[in-house]
């Protein structure tokens, strides 16, 4: 169904600093109680941009230079918690179109490939050189290239990681998983038959 | 690579095809739904022109949004009433069953899926929620998924997934007066760590375990994910059929006699290898506090809050956050704070057990002045069971609010949340910034009995020194 095979994202990065930023920080519970992932690019990171009557906090996403950013460098654990796929939606939706990072909550990395984000890792030097570039030079262009895993832009080119199968759905286009499920339905009927619970266990 | 588990067994015989990405397609067992996360999920299955494939292994229910004080349609909160009104219009085109109201069946996900003999031993189980793992307790592996993946088991009751690695965690010895389930979850996720499970499925294992009953093992795989665990169980044994026996869609007669033999060899063999084993003893823990905002950081009750230069690097930024954010000092004992609400509830602790822990020792006390306090049934059945038992006069006799069914106060999602900041006792799974519905809010995460005690104390205390 979807064809999309995705090589490189190329854009601006900005960072976002801290281990273990949980999805109720990426997009708190009250804005899912919208039916539609439509508007989940506006809440993104909703309680640490704004305060209690709207005015903008100082945060990287609130920032005019980080505007129209693509890539995003996190430090540990990013998108712990919850099985919500609007954090990886208001991510998307914002711009963002891959994740750097030390590491994932696994729930959340796979919501972020569901559409076609990658949440590619690297050691906890090459985050910290990534964000501190971003930071310092928000005007830079970079590339990370799932081809030749590595991130590069302003005179740097770093190694990342990412699972070979994720990488490959990614780089072939298979990441839209339900239209290559639903290929294999009659395999999925001789499993289900095989199955002593789908059958009254005789 | 772990091998001859529980995990191995059941993942090996779910297996529909190994796909071109060398992720496997994984068939599953049993699908619950619940209203948060199926509006998107079937508004793409219309797109695609795609049906519910097993609608028979589907089952529906409401939960986060509906409020817990009032059932009367429609819903003050036009957003929940338009979610509501989603779930109903999406179970009934879909042919998907759903236990609302009327049905006497409606509760948590997490807390009905068992409760009604649904979650069988050596089945796969999914929905869109992460405390999904609580399933994993009747030993299943059940994952929590994001709303692309409620589509793709909608559409294919199958998953995407990468295999998981393995790790045992063996808790041997007994447990101290006072030291409930959801101590010993506290205490392994602080032993190892809110990443320590990333890549692993936690099998439960040990003396302490064996001991345990159902209800508890499902608070503790319940709060697998709490660890970085993507799935969490504990094998069958007796007390898993004994729970089972008799329930609504547990098998009857004959079938019985065939499930069992099926369920026992599930569970992981006595030659299994783990890609990790962890061992842990049951009398070093005592009852727990989170004084932080993940579950990972939590204290025995009596113990000084740490000094976030002596932990390691990794977790020292998060104490620093920590510490702003819940406004407490490293040196500090929970045991000196004051507490403005009280919540006994989710999915991790609202089963009859868990009533009934906070029951004994709500009764014949009052709540603290100035302190909310709110029990609320994870079910309809747990609620009814409840009353039969007298506890909800118990619970409003000491001046506790008694709610019907529903999510409540863990997540903010519905009426019942934290104003300012406002400190909450709560037997819920996360103490994340926000997650109680303030983003100022301050979650303190402890066991049901805890919860009551800080509820009638009016401050952190521990249980077992309760007059």
């Amino acid at each position: 169904m979807t064809e999309t095979r995705i090589r490189t994202i190329d854009g601006r990065a900005l960072a976002i600093r801290g281990d273990d930023i949980d999805t109720d920080r990426i997009i708190p519970a009250r804005f899912l109680k919208e039916i539609t992932f439509e508007n989940m690019g506006k809440y993104v990171f909703h309680d640490v941009r704004f305060d209690e009557s709207g005015g903008r906090k100082p945060h990287p996403f609130n920032e005019a230079a980080n505007e129209g950013a693509c890539l995003l460098f996190v430090n540990a654990n990013f998108g712990c918690g919850s099985s919500r796929e609007h954090a990886p939606q208001a991510l998307y939706r914002w711009g963002i179109r891959a994740i750097v990072g030390v590491s994932f909550g696994e729930i959340f990395a796979g919501n972020s490939e569901m559409l076609g984000m990658p949440t590619a890792t690297a050691s906890a030097e090459t985050i910290a050189a990534l964000q501190d570039a971003a930071e310092t030079a928000p005007a830079t262009e970079w590339t990370l290239s799932l081809e030749s895993m590595t991130v590069s832009g302003g005179g740097l080119e770093l190694p990342v990681h990412l699972a070979e199968n994720r990488r490959k759905a990614l780089l072939e286009g298979y990441w839209d998983s339900t239209a290559t499920l639903v290929t294999n339905a009659a395999l999925v009927e001789q499993v289900a038959a095989r199955l002593p619970y789908m059958h009254g266990y005789d | 690579m772990a091998k001859n588990t529980l995990y191995d067994k059941v993942w090996d015989a779910h297996i529909v095809t190994r796909l071109p990405t060398g992720q496997y397609q994984l068939f599953i067992g049993l699908h619950l739904v619940h209203e948060v996360t199926t509006p998107q999920a079937c508004d793409m299955l219309r797109e695609r022109g795609l049906r519910v494939a097993y609608p028979e292994r589907t089952v529906g229910t409401m939960d986060h949004i509906i409020p817990t004080d009032s059932r009367e349609r429609p819903y003050a909160d036009a957003q929940a009433e338009a979610m509501m009104a989603a779930l109903e219009r999406n179970t009934r085109e879909f042919g998907i069953p759903l236990l609302d109201y009327g049905s006497g069946r409606q509760g948590i996900v997490h807390v009905i899926g068992p409760e009604l003999g649904l979650v069988h031993p050596g089945m796969t189980v999914a929905c869109g929620d992460s405390h999904t793992a609580t399933h994993g307790a009747f030993g299943t592996l059940a994952f929590g998924i994001g709303t692309s993946q409620v589509r793709d088991v909608l559409a294919t009751q199958c998953l995407s997934i990468a295999p998981l690695k393995v790790r045992r965690i063996e808790v041997g010895g007994t447990l101290g007066t006072g030291v409930t389930a959801k101590d010993v979850i506290l205490h392994i996720i602080h032993e190892l760590g809110v990443q320590g499970g990333i890549g692993y499925a936690y099998e439960y294992a040990g003396a302490v375990f064996e001991t345990m009953s159902m209800e508890g093992r499902m608070t503790v795989c319940n709060m697998s994910i709490e660890g970085g665990a993507r799935a969490g169980y504990v094998n069958p044994d007796q007390t898993t059929f004994d729970y089972l026996a008799g329930r609504e869609y547990a098998p009857k007669g004959d079938a019985w006699e065939r499930a069992l033999r099926h369920w026992q060899s599930v569970a992981s063999g006595a030659d299994a290898e783990y890609d990790d084993v962890v061992e842990l003893s049951g009398g070093d823990i005592e009852p727990r506090v989170t004084w932080g905002v993940n579950p990972g950081q939590s204290v025995a009750v009596g113990e000084p809050l740490p000094d976030p230069a002596l932990l390691p690097a990794g977790e020292r930024e998060t104490a620093e956050l920590a510490y702003a954010h819940m406004k407490l000092e490293p040196g500090q004992r929970m045991t000196d704070l004051a507490i403005d609400v009280a919540f006994i509830g989710s999915c991790t602790n609202s089963r009859i057990s868990d009533l009934r822990a906070a029951a004994e020792i709500a009764k014949g006390r009052r709540v603290a002045p100035g302190v909310k306090a709110l029990v609320v049934p994870g079910s309809q059945q747990v609620l009814k069971q409840a009353r039969e038992e007298g506890l909800d006069r118990i619970f409003t006799d000491a001046d506790f609010e008694w709610r019907d069914a529903g999510c409540s106060m863990c997540l903010g999602m519905n009426p019942d949340k934290l104003v300012g900041d406002q400190i909450c006792a709560s037997t819920s799974n996360r103490n994340f910034i926000g997650r109680q519905g303030s983003p100022t809010g301050r979650t303190l995460l402890m066991s049901p009995a805890m919860a009551a005690a800080a509820a009638v104390e009016g401050r952190v205390i521990d249980v077992r020194g309760l007059d």
